[in-house]
């Protein structure tokens, strides 16, 4: 008999993705397995990449402004505020408060919007297949508001340098107060699906932890972090778009596991109702747009300016020679940087809970990407 | 006959335009001129957004001393930006935080030469490895003792870093996409 079996079976490579549905777009994700047990974890990205850095050099600030919106498609109307009140902080103009109130109202559907997706495909991948339903309903009353407003969906591009295009729509107020009034009890019946559940808590519950001092180690931010107990939210800290004004609480968690990020990302929900609300209710009257000159000439300079989008912080960073196109414009991805720390949450975890994790980190592969 | 019209003679190239940055004043920019001296060669402050210009090999040391005694403990970004007509045409650009209450977020900065090699930063900050990785791809700065140096985003055989002002917006590797995607061209 030789010493060693004859096929040795100690650890196993395993190709997840790029083509894997709960991989949530084109992630491949190699796993390293003993038996069950993920040993290490390596992630395989770019597939989605579309130089989206390259692109803004070679355009003009306005120009590139919807370029912004694909990259995180579910939060298009984060990506185009960050990227707005980066370049009118590099201008060193404001939007008027009317935009601005806005601004909070589309950015906070927003949030909600791509929450829902997540919660959705989140439990799908679980393996509970209804909420998936219940969260694609509320989320088309919130991308009808999108639609009404500016004719898109998803790629919205509701936002302009110095404010908005577009002067709101008649009913909007009426819509989104529609909106908060019945939200808040769908949020009820996903909680009542998967809250108190079983199975629901047997695979969520201490799944993928990452505590603080991990999140800290790896720049990780947005509703992971919050889950490992630390109140920290942009919003709050170096508010922006006058989130100052507004009532609104930081949910956090305590244990950093898969459950509590779910838990946190409702409670999130059932906050920006409330900013909704709130931001509605006081919608100021008045100009929509800055004086902002018709050919964009920043002075020379650069500055970084960051927003809490749904998933962390979104930031950009922007250097202007004085020319019509910026001369470098790098975008800090939430989901990038988040998506590191996955080994970290992966290892001695069973290869069904890497699905977990992955929906758990909530990315989406055009912002990793880029 | 009149006066020859006299070609009109070509406006003086205008200097380079600066960044109109003011000192950057404080308790904590006297702090790290007392700790690195020579290191630092500006402190500096535009748009109300702090900076600091380090030499090369002060860079670590400053994002360690700036971790454990300021508490910078979340390093928020790594990138850079390419000056061709420069001396030292890469500058590499450090976002660094720190969380309430000091609620301070500042940049470090670099210049680097063509080929030059700057320490990494994953020992202070894990969460560099990505981003050191995304600047070697996008600019070609190989980090001294990166625990994986390689691309990140685009395929590992590619020829060119793309952020690179070169680069043009449609060029490719011609070859790569050839022999990998058997088409002739990607655009």
């Amino acid at each position: 008999m030789p010493a060693a079996t004859f096929l040795d079976t100690s650890e196993l490579v395993l190709n997840m993705g790029p083509q894997h549905p709960s991989t949530h777009g084109v992630l491949r994700v190699v796993l390293k397995l003993d038996g069950e047990k993920v040993t290490g974890c390596e992630c395989v990205i770019g597939y989605l990449h579309r130089g989206v850095e390259k692109i803004a050099e070679n355009r003009t600030y306005v120009q590139f402004a919807p370029y912004v919106d694909r990259m995180d498609y579910v939060a298009a109307v984060s990506n185009g505020l960050g990227y707005c009140l980066a370049v009118e902080k590099l201008q060193g103009v404001e939007a008027p408060p009317r935009a601005q109130a806005v601004r909070v109202i589309l950015t906070e559907l927003n949030r909600i919007s791509s929450h829902l997706l997540w919660l959705g495909t989140h439990a799908l991948d679980i393996g509970a297949i209804t909420p998936v339903f219940y969260c694609f309903r509320e989320r088309e009353e919130a991308l009808k508001i999108f639609e009404k407003y500016c004719g898109a969906r998803l790629t919205t591009h509701a936002f302009r340098i110095g404010g908005l295009q577009y002067e709101t729509y008649d009913t909007l107020e009426k819509d989104c107060l529609a909106f908060c009034e019945m939200f808040p009890k769908k949020v009820d019946e996903y909680e009542e699906l998967l809250t108190g559940n079983r199975i629901w808590i047997g695979r969520t519950r201490g799944v993928g932890i990452l505590n603080a001092e991990d999140c800290k180690e790896f720049g990780v931010t947005g509703p992971l972090l919050r889950a490992a107990g630390v109140e920290w939210d942009l919003r709050k800290q170096q508010p922006y778009s006058g989130y100052e004004k507004y009532q609104f609480e930081i949910p956090t968690g305590a244990n950093g596991d898969t459950f509590d990020r779910y838990v946190v990302r409702i409670q999130e929900m059932r906050q920006s109702t409330r900013i909704i609300r709130q931001a509605v209710e006081s919608l100021p009257t008045g100009p929509i747009m800055a004086k902002v000159p018709k050919v964009l000439k920043p002075p020379v300079g650069e500055c970084y300016v960051s927003i809490e989008a749904p998933k962390g912080e979104l930031g950009y960073f922007i250097v202007s020679d004085n020319s019509t196109q910026p001369y470098r414009v790098r975008v800090r991805p939430p989901s990038f940087v988040n998506l590191q720390a996955l080994d970290r949450m992966c290892r001695g975890s069973l290869v069904a809970d890497v699905v977990a994790i992955i929906g758990t980190i909530d990315i989406v592969l055009g912002e990793v990407d880029r | 006959m009149a006066e020859e019209q006299k070609p009109a003679a070509p406006p003086p190239p205008k200097p380079p335009a600066a960044m109109a940055a003011t000192a950057w004043e404080g308790p904590l920019p006297e702090k790290l001129k007392s700790r690195f001296g020579d290191g630092i060669r500006e402190l500096l402050s535009y748009r109300d957004q702090n900076f600091l210009v380090a030499e090369p090999p002060a860079v670590i040391p400053i994002l360690e001393f700036l971790k454990i005694e300021e508490e910078f403990e979340y390093l928020v970004d790594i990138t850079a930006a390419h000056y061709p007509q420069r001396v030292k045409p890469f500058e590499l650009i450090y976002v660094l935080y720190r969380f309430p209450p000091h609620n301070e977020r500042i940049r470090v900065k670099t210049d680097l030469a063509e080929g030059e090699k700057p320490a990494t930063a994953t020992a202070v900050h894990p969460g560099a490895n990505w981003l050191e990785r995304e600047v070697f791809d996008m600019f070609g700065i190989a980090f001294e003792g990166h625990p994986d140096m390689k691309r990140i985003l685009l395929p590992e055989e590619w020829q060119g870093h793309p952020l690179r002002k070169e680069y043009g917006i449609i060029q490719q590797d011609q070859r790569w996409v050839q022999e990998n995607l058997h088409i002739d061209s990607g655009q």
